[in-house]
């Protein structure tokens, strides 16, 4: 069996690994990123590093297959993976809400008013369903983790997300949500042109009621009224995880598959990335139908369909299918790799990709990290 | 099962399942066979861009909705309208005497402070919206191209989550009218789609007992998405097979294509077999009709492909009969 010809550079993705201290991978959803990452996790761990992947909702068998038990892993705590490998290999389950909860107890001026805080419904949403939290605190722990000395490399997956800037963006947009200016118009001591707004303000938060609900909104106000104070720490943090995404020591790595719409997508990462002023340093691409022999579909169409009703017929098909597929794949990836000249591409077996223990993810690293 | 009947049965399909298994390949696989059963169809989808259009070989769907496939004979129009969930919210607020504060809301970032009070109002008012539709009978089906899995379970659970976080008010109305849809089936079904893989299964069989149990929802058959068509005869020794084909045959096959000829054969049945094992698990597992579509080789899906999977689907409905009555 053949696959689909890579460039030439020798092993490329293990080449980034050497040389960086964070691996982000990323890509829409359903592409194997989960997988991807974990990979990459155990090939640093074969080559003696310190390595911590950090995974976000990951199949059940494969949270198993690297000792993450769904129950009692959630909390975030970094979990050892025993194996025959030089370096270690750690993984943590992201748990969005005690992620948060780290935080809001790192900057509260005391611990009464981050109680508080964590005892709000307004914040326990925040934590569970505002839209960008999970990337935000994805990337929080990545910095966390980051600035622990028990790893040398942090590999995380990030969220799916159609655009690659929801989680560059997330740290900003969250912290922004949580300075909010009509809070702000709330509080503002109700003087002269102040006090205008401010009752303009209390009008539109009794509309806002009518919709919701009054509970719902003092839940708001009590939450806005606790954060007090707490802005300026999340935005600096915000600023300082931004920075480390940006840096020399931190790589991209594109992970997606070979179908039309995936690969649209991926190509508009690339350029959205670009625009942030972050390369994708390699491709991964899951999911890749061998290629069988060298010959075209019309030179085999040529050949063989003069067989199809011989024994030899369920053989030419099954060839022709093959081939067929494997054509249209390699055709979706053009735009993708022209978008991504400098990137290195390696590719993964279709019936490789679907891998739910360690066994499976060391099958992988020999793809990815071609010996 | 005759298909007509069982696109009468309920007058929405929600389509849900893990992203990547062809939600958007299946929603408009329902359609075409609905609307080859004479039935006009609506498809909803959330969110802008996909393949669905392309499928269909028409332009890109607006919230407005558009014409998808136009009726012929003994076939229903099939159009398709996006209903994103910050629309909908807006389309709510201002059906509710709110418009005045509905600009204000999206200027000073309030919307996000709103929906995050209250988790699920987008997801619930989207539901709301298709519910709306269902009343006013904008098509004899309406199918709903839902978020990805694990989101459909959220999604679905949006109007009770809300019906009990804000106890009064529209929002309150709105999630039990909500859930009345749901709860019963014939007004809502839920179908679920899958690849024949590992961990698509998995998911799916967690996802199907999550929304039975937490949501209420009548599920219908499974749609196995992707199915690599059985080849008989791959068993057979390759080279006998070009001995016997006598010497002027045989002699247009040399070593390489032999070896390409044997070698994917190798590769269809492990996958085929693979696939089998993962139909059978899902068939012991849910206790749910299972409908298979066929792989499309190419992966550049279009018109013609959705008549093969129409008819793939059409003759499977027909199949879920035969079961039923055994």
């Amino acid at each position: 069996m053949t696959s689909v010809p890579i460039p030439d550079l020798h092993d490329p993705i293990g080449q980034l690994l050497d040389t960086h201290s964070v691996v982000v991978c990323t890509g829409a959803g359903g592409v194997g990123k989960t997988t991807s990452a974990a990979t990459i996790a155990l090939e640093a761990a074969r080559r003696g590093r310190r390595a911590c992947v950090v995974t976000i909702d990951p199949a059940r068998r494969l949270a198993d297959a690297m000792g993450l038990d769904a129950d009692t892993a959630r909390g975030s705590e970094a979990m050892r993976v025993a194996g025959p490998w030089n370096g270690e290999l750690w993984a943590v389950m992201l748990d969005t809400r005690a992620t948060f909860a780290n935080l809001i107890r790192t900057y509260a001026p005391s611990p009464q008013q981050a109680q508080n805080i964590l005892n709000n419904t307004f914040f326990k949403n925040i934590a569970d369903a505002l839209s960008g939290t999970h990337e935000y605190m994805a990337m929080e722990k990545l910095y966390e983790l980051h600035n622990d000395d028990r790893f040398d490399i942090v590999i995380v997956d990030t969220p799916p997300t159609t655009n690659a800037l929801d989680f560059l963006d997330a740290p900003n947009r969250i912290t922004r949500f949580l300075d909010h200016r009509l809070y702000k118009m709330l509080v503002t001591p109700s003087r002269g042109l102040a006090r205008a707004v401010n009752l303009a303000a209390q009008t539109f938060l009794r509309s806002i009621s009518r919709v919701v609900g009054a509970s719902v909104v003092d839940d708001v106000i009590e939450f806005f009224a606790n954060f007090e104070g707490m802005e300026d720490g999340f935005r600096a943090r915000a600023v300082a995880v931004r920075e480390l995404l940006a840096a020399d020591t931190t790589t991209f790595v594109l992970v997606t598959v070979p179908r039309r719409d995936i690969a649209e997508e991926a190509t508009a990462f690339v350029t959205d990335l670009g625009m942030a002023g972050i390369s994708v340093d390699a491709l991964i691409v899951n999911r890749v139908h061998p290629q069988f022999g060298e010959q075209s579909l019309s030179e085999l169409h040529a050949q063989l369909d003069q067989f199809a009703t011989t024994p030899l017929g369920p053989f030419a098909t099954a060839l022709l299918e093959s081939v067929e597929i494997a054509t249209t794949e390699l055709d979706h990836l053009a735009t993708l790799t022209a978008a991504l000249p400098a990137a290195p591409v390696v590719t993964v077996p279709f019936l490789d990709t679907d891998v739910h223990d360690l066994a499976g993810l060391e099958r992988l690293t020999g793809h990815i990290f071609p010996a | 099962m005759d298909p007509a009947h069982f696109f009468a049965a309920s007058r929405v399909l929600i389509v849900a399942g893990k992203g990547g298994v062809g939600k958007t390949t299946v929603c408009a696989t329902l359609a075409g066979a609905a609307s080859e059963a004479g039935l006009s169809v609506l498809i909803v989808r959330l969110t802008p861009g996909g393949a669905l259009h392309r499928l269909f070989g028409a332009a890109p769907i607006t919230s407005n909705g558009s014409l998808l496939r136009a009726a012929g004979e003994g076939r229903g129009p099939i159009t398709g309208r996006l209903v994103t969930p910050d629309d909908a919210l807006l389309d709510y607020l201002e059906d509710h005497g709110l418009q005045r504060i509905t600009k204000r809301l999206v200027t000073s970032g309030a919307l996000d402070v709103v929906t995050t009070a209250a988790p699920g109002i987008r997801d619930l008012l989207v539901l709301g919206r298709v519910k709306q539709l269902e009343l006013a009978r904008a098509a004899d089906l309406i199918i709903l191209d839902a978020p990805a899995a694990g989101h459909a379970v959220s999604f679905l659970r949006s109007p009770a989550g809300l019906r009990d976080a804000v106890t009064a008010g529209p929002i309150a109305n709105q999630g039990i009218e909500v859930l009345e849809m749901l709860a019963d089936p014939e007004r809502c079904r839920v179908l679920l789609v899958t690849l024949p893989e590992e961990t698509p299964v998995n998911e799916l069989i967690e996802t199907a007992f999550a929304l039975e149990d937490d949501v209420g929802v009548q599920l219908g058959p499974v749609v196995v998405n992707g199915l690599a068509p059985r080849l008989e005869g791959l068993d057979l020794d390759i080279r006998q097979i070009v001995d016997n084909l006598g010497p002027s045959l045989a002699g247009t096959i040399d070593v390489p294509l032999l070896t390409a000829l044997s070698e994917a054969a190798a590769f269809r049945t492990t996958w085929m077999d693979r696939q089998r094992e993962q139909l059978d698990r899902l068939a012991d597992q849910l206790p749910l009709p299972l409908i298979s579509l066929p792989l499309q080789f190419s992966t550049d899906l279009g018109p013609t492909h959705l008549d093969d999977l129409i008819a793939a689907l059409t003759t499977g409905l027909h199949q879920i009969a035969e079961t039923v009555e055994q």
